[in-house]
């Protein structure tokens, strides 16, 4: 037994197989590790929402995941959301209302909201406040967001 | 982070053999959402992380089994707010574990790592106090049940000996109580409770309530009277009873989150709030 640990997950429909130090966070390996830096770093105590990214089809902050309890887990970060380049309709959304502003949170944001509309497809108001409570935004573009989610749930509706 | 082994064990007889050979020096990894962040400052350094989620037994995590309702230590507080059975019958449950963090959180913290964190201000003690629910220790003994009261013993502490770990939380499902859960926050959305409190009641007229980040612990105190669980009395006749169940209440002078007069005043508030739903909610049961 030593502690490097063997990582073998899904990440954004791709394998990947890995040794890792089992001290280090889901979000240590996603962005150090595989070089996906469209997750972020920020508060590093769970409070902010930078960090989050779906994990078998659950929002977590992967600030707070050791990247070992991910080993067989099928993960998806704001790089797989639009894997040919192409933005989704969610990040569109996020662009057409100005959601992003210093652009900063907007990835942790498009992943909370991503795992409210897998579960949720048509939330309401109050669903989403809820669902984009974990992530804060210091540029204060709350409102854009939520019309932002409301705005791709409706295109996920037609 | 210091560097430390990563284990998972998938039964709970291995994970004790773990907790016996390393000792002080392992620590038990459910949730992580406390022991991460504790991991990352070195507010504790182990050698051997033993995470608990690949155990075969802890799965399924909500079940229930010769009139109890079974929560395993993997169960997250999302399976919590949607699991059908806590709903009907441990509503005050599913209130506090959907106020717990944020949707990241709740996806990860576990009820059972909740408690045995022992936070003065953990959302879920004062229910599991009300409903009158067990902890189920493990140990290389065998295993061992505890009521949350005696279990529960102040910041940070709880009656968990060297080698043990708890595998469940069971909850009585052979009698009713109406339960509600209410807490007093600085704002809405993510935050810490000033007050937490839960309030039962049943056909017999007994009314417990329970209320943490008012002193070391939640406490649990009963009302044998009759006089708050009655529908039919006044404000007037519940006010000095209600009042005398927070008498454990010595809410702290330093705290950033409230001060210990706004906690005091707000007690009997928060109390006859959860007592008028618990009521309503008894109604309906009936």
């Amino acid at each position: 037994m030593t502690d490097t640990f063997h990582l073998e997950f899904t990440v954004n429909g791709r394998l990947r197989v890995l040794d890792i130090a089992a001290s280090h966070t889901l979000l240590d390996v996603l962005r150090d590790d595989i070089g996906l830096t469209g997750t972020k770093e920020c508060c590093v105590v769970g409070e902010c929402g930078a960090c989050t990214v779906i994990v078998d089809g659950r929002s977590v902050n992967s600030c707070l995941m050791l990247a070992a309890e991910a080993d067989g887990a099928d993960v998806l970060t704001v790089e797989g959301l639009a894997p040919s380049g192409q933005l989704d309709a969610l990040q569109q959304a996020f662009l057409d209302t100005g959601a992003a502003q210093c652009g900063f949170c907007i990835p942790g944001q498009l992943m909370s909201a991503r795992a409210l509309l897998q579960r949720t497809p048509h939330p309401t108001p109050e669903q989403i406040n809820e669902a984009l409570a974990g992530t804060l935004c210091r540029c204060a573009g709350y409102e854009q967001s939520r019309q932002a989610v409301l705005a791709a749930a409706e295109e996920v509706g037609s | 982070m210091q560097a430390f082994r990563y284990l998972r064990p998938s039964t709970v007889e291995e994970a004790l053999a773990l907790l016996e050979e390393h000792g002080d020096k392992a620590r038990l990894l459910a949730g992580g959402t406390d022991l991460v962040i504790e991991l990352r400052n070195r507010w504790r350094t182990p050698e051997v992380v033993i995470d608990l989620k690949g155990i075969e037994e802890l799965r399924p995590s909500i079940r229930v089994e010769g009139g109890r309702l079974v929560i395993s230590a993997a169960t997250v507080m999302a399976d919590l707010e949607r699991d059908p059975v806590v709903a009907e019958r441990f509503p005050a449950l599913a209130e506090a574990a959907a106020v717990v963090g944020s949707v990241q959180i709740r996806n990860r913290a576990t009820l059972v790592g909740n408690i045995c964190n022992g936070s003065p201000a953990a959302d879920t003690t004062p229910p599991l106090l009300v409903y009158g629910a067990e902890m189920v220790i493990a140990s290389p003994k065998g295993r061992r049940r505890l009521s949350i009261d005696e279990f529960v013993l102040g910041p940070g502490k709880v009656a968990l000996g060297p080698g043990e770990m708890v595998v469940a939380i069971e909850l009585p499902m052979d009698r009713t109580i109406a339960a509600a859960y209410t807490r007093l926050t600085r704002r809405h959305g993510t935050d810490l409770a000033s007050i937490t409190l839960c309030c039962g009641v049943d056909a017999s007229g007994t009314t417990r309530v329970a209320y943490g980040s008012v002193g070391p612990r939640a406490w649990l105190v009963v009302d044998d009277t009759g006089v708050l669980a009655d529908p039919a009395a006044s404000r007037e006749a519940k006010a000095p009873v209600l009042a005398a169940l927070f008498a454990k209440a010595t809410p702290s002078k330093t705290s950033m989150r409230a001060g210990p007069e706004y906690r005091a005043a707000m007690l009997p508030v928060l109390g006859a709030r959860a007592l008028n739903t618990a009521i309503e909610r008894l109604g309906r049961t009936a």
